[in-house]
């Protein structure tokens, strides 16, 4: 499978439009139709428990593709996604719980109306850059924090708000398997969005600002515009992630949507590959499958007659906790491009075989 | 050479906190020219094509394009003029391709904003980006870097990367092109070969050029037109024959560089 999407040596592209291609080979367009299929099958044979981790790598994939855009792409830092998040959350239950808006519906509308809200945030941090950004991002998400909580016409207040099933056209998709298309169909329309996006005149724009401004001013690139647009693109795919999760879940409390969330989303973006369209999935995918795959550890190992002994059982306990912090600094260290920088040297190896070193 | 003016910087000043970079300097650009500016190391060279190009602000004097002030114009709505330049240090997006740095350089002739960008197939952006790529791929032919038009920016060598800056630059389609000392750190073979895009571009293409160089080689076989800088004052501005000739040139400057050349 692996030879079949890398590109032979020897195939020149002769058009414009071929070079330009998301899918360099048939062989990659197969594969890509392939897993499709392939995903669309799932449902018939995970469990429950399969689908919803599914389910929620979707979900944080698309809130780490938005984050991945604003500081990936465009270079700016943000420590407030888990308040767009939020807002989007809270701003589709809002919407269909009040107005009774359809909830498919209520969804990409939360996603616009928390864009307001991410382009009032990014307007003065278009001045700002660095640790002062990081700052002012984190502000915004404490003042926002406080407004979930206090705010009860829109979010609840603490006692949180309860959020109505997925439907569409009447169809109620509730359930792993039902919801899991639902998230699919979202998580598909934004990742091709943003891979079109970025080999386009805005995303090469957000890409120039990111690593040389002056450079993009002499291209005619307004600083100032691109960089909040960023930020409004940015929000609305957190939203989007956050009304999901609120449909999916059920209900959102405001003490779920705290700055550990949002520092979650940066760990995706470090561990996927900053600037990468499909390490932003594999990032989400790797946080959310890390800590299952420790509690498995640990389940296994107090099976075992090491399970007798407290420090190590609860030391793994604990390693479990520690474990996002862990996951960031190693890959810092030794995998500073992320999963999807050593996805493509595999694939660099795979396009050479036999004759790789 | 009675082209008519297409940049005019009259009594231009600018100073840093006590330095005084430029003082008024007063200069015309005709159309289709290719003028050098020359002068000693922080003579104010830099300084005067950061002015034109919007990154700094003069202090006092006033800048104008085809006879219209551009001098409260920020500096990406000057580039929309059709002012490019390249920089005296390396500038490219490191991180992008080649094609795409130079495809930046498209930006303000492109139509697609980010959600025909993000519908690609649907709102027309993949016919707009192929339109564009045939002109790219000229420009690609001009200063034959076809070989690398798909490596990272960031991973060419010194000499590629100037060569795809003056591309970035020239994918603009500028009226007005400035070149930061375009040849600095180069070997003769690859200054004569800038050298020849220079010379296309300006004859072929018609664009007026503004570029600063040490070469004096260069600049004599080159240039219609010379303008001296000293400690931030124009000394001298004539064909390069008047300028070797010029005394005051030569005790200002040419006198004590290596001017064998
Ligand atoms: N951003 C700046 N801040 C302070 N001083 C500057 C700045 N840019 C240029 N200068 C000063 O202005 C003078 C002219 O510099 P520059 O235009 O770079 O000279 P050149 O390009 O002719 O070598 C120098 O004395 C330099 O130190
Ligand atoms: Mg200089």
């Amino acid at each position: 499978m692996a030879l079949a999407t890398a590109r032979p040596c020897g195939d020149f592209r002769t058009s414009y439009a071929a070079d330009k291609t998301i899918f360099p080979t048939r062989g990659s367009l197969i594969a890509a139709l392939v897993g499709i299929l392939a995903l669309l099958a799932l449902p018939l044979v995970l469990d429950r428990y399969g689908l919803s981790l599914l389910i929620y790598i979707g979900i944080y994939g698309i809130g780490a593709l938005g984050l991945n855009l604003l500081t990936g792409c465009t270079g700016q830092i943000s420590l407030g996604h888990a308040a767009f998040f939020g807002f989007g959350a809270f701003g589709s239950t809002w919407l269909s719980n009040k107005f009774g808006v359809p909830v498919a519906l209520a969804i990409p509308l939360a996603g616009l109306m928390t864009t307001v809200v991410g382009i009032v945030v990014g307007l003065p941090a278009a001045r700002i850059k660095g640790l002062y950004l990081a700052i002012a991002t984190l502000a915004a998400q404490y003042i926002l924090e406080d407004f979930f909580a206090r705010a009860e016409w829109f979010s609840g207040g603490a006692a949180g708000a309860h959020a109505r099933p997925y439907e569409l056209f009447g169809f109620r998709l509730a359930g792993e398997s039902a919801y899991f298309y639902v998230v699919l169909a979202h998580l598909v329309v934004l990742y091709v969005f943003a891979t079109n996006l970025l080999r386009t005149r805005d995303g090469r724009a957000f890409v120039a600002v990111r690593d040389h401004y002056l450079s993009a001013e002499v291209m005619g690139i307004d600083l100032t515009r691109y960089k909040v647009l960023a930020f409004g693109i940015s929000t609305f795919y957190a939203a989007v992630a956050g009304a999901l999760m609120a449909h999916y879940v059920g209900f959102v409390s405001s003490e779920s949507i705290n700055i550990l969330l949002s520092i979650q989303f940066f760990a995706m973006i470090i561990i996927g590959g900053m600037g990468s369209v499909m390490g932003s999935l594999m990032g989400a995918a790797f946080m959310v499958l890390m800590p299952e795959g420790l509690e498995l550890a640990v389940h296994a190992l107090r099976s075992t007659s090491w399970g007798d002994i407290p420090q190590i059982v609860n030391g793994l306990a604990f390693a479990k906790e520690a474990a996002v912090g862990l996951a960031i600094v190693l890959f810092l260290i030794f995998e500073p491009q992320g999963l999807a920088h050593r996805w493509r040297l595999v694939k660099a190896y795979w396009k050479l075989y036999p004759f790789a070193h | 050479m009675s082209a008519k003016v297409l940049l005019e910087g009259r009594d231009i000043s600018l100073g840093f906190r006590g330095v005084k970079a430029l003082r008024h300097v007063s200069f015309e650009v005709r159309e289709g020219e290719l003028l050098s500016i020359i002068g000693p190391n922080g003579a104010g060279k830099t300084s005067l094509l950061n002015c034109i190009s919007g990154r700094y602000r003069p202090s006092e004097g006033e800048l104008f394009f085809d006879s219209r002030p551009i001098g409260s114009l920020p500096t990406a709505a000057r580039a929309r003029l059709g002012i490019a330049r390249t920089f005296q240090n390396l500038a490219l997006f490191a991180h992008m391709t080649v094609l795409d740095n130079i495809m930046v350089g498209r930006h303000h002739l492109l139509k697609t904003g980010f959600l025909r960008g993000g519908l690609y197939w649907l709102g027309g952006a993949q016919r707009e980006e192929i339109e564009h790529r045939r002109r790219v791929e000229e420009i690609i032919d001009l200063l034959e870097i076809e070989h690398i038009r798909h490596a990272v920016a960031g991973t060419l060598s010194y000499g590629l990367r100037k060569r795809v800056e003056l591309a970035r630059a020239l994918a603009i389609e500028p009226r007005l092109l400035l070149l930061d000392e375009p040849m600095a750190g180069m070997n003769l073979e690859e200054k004569e070969d800038i050298a020849r895009y220079i010379m296309e571009v300006n004859d072929e293409w018609g664009v007026t050029v503004v570029m600063i160089e040490h070469d004096m080689g260069v600049v004599m076989d080159l240039s219609d037109r010379v303008i001296v800088l000293n400690y931030g004052e124009k000394i001298a501005d004539g064909t390069p024959q008047e300028i070797a000739e010029s005394a005051e040139v030569r005790a200002a400057y040419l006198g004590s560089a290596d001017a064998a050349a």
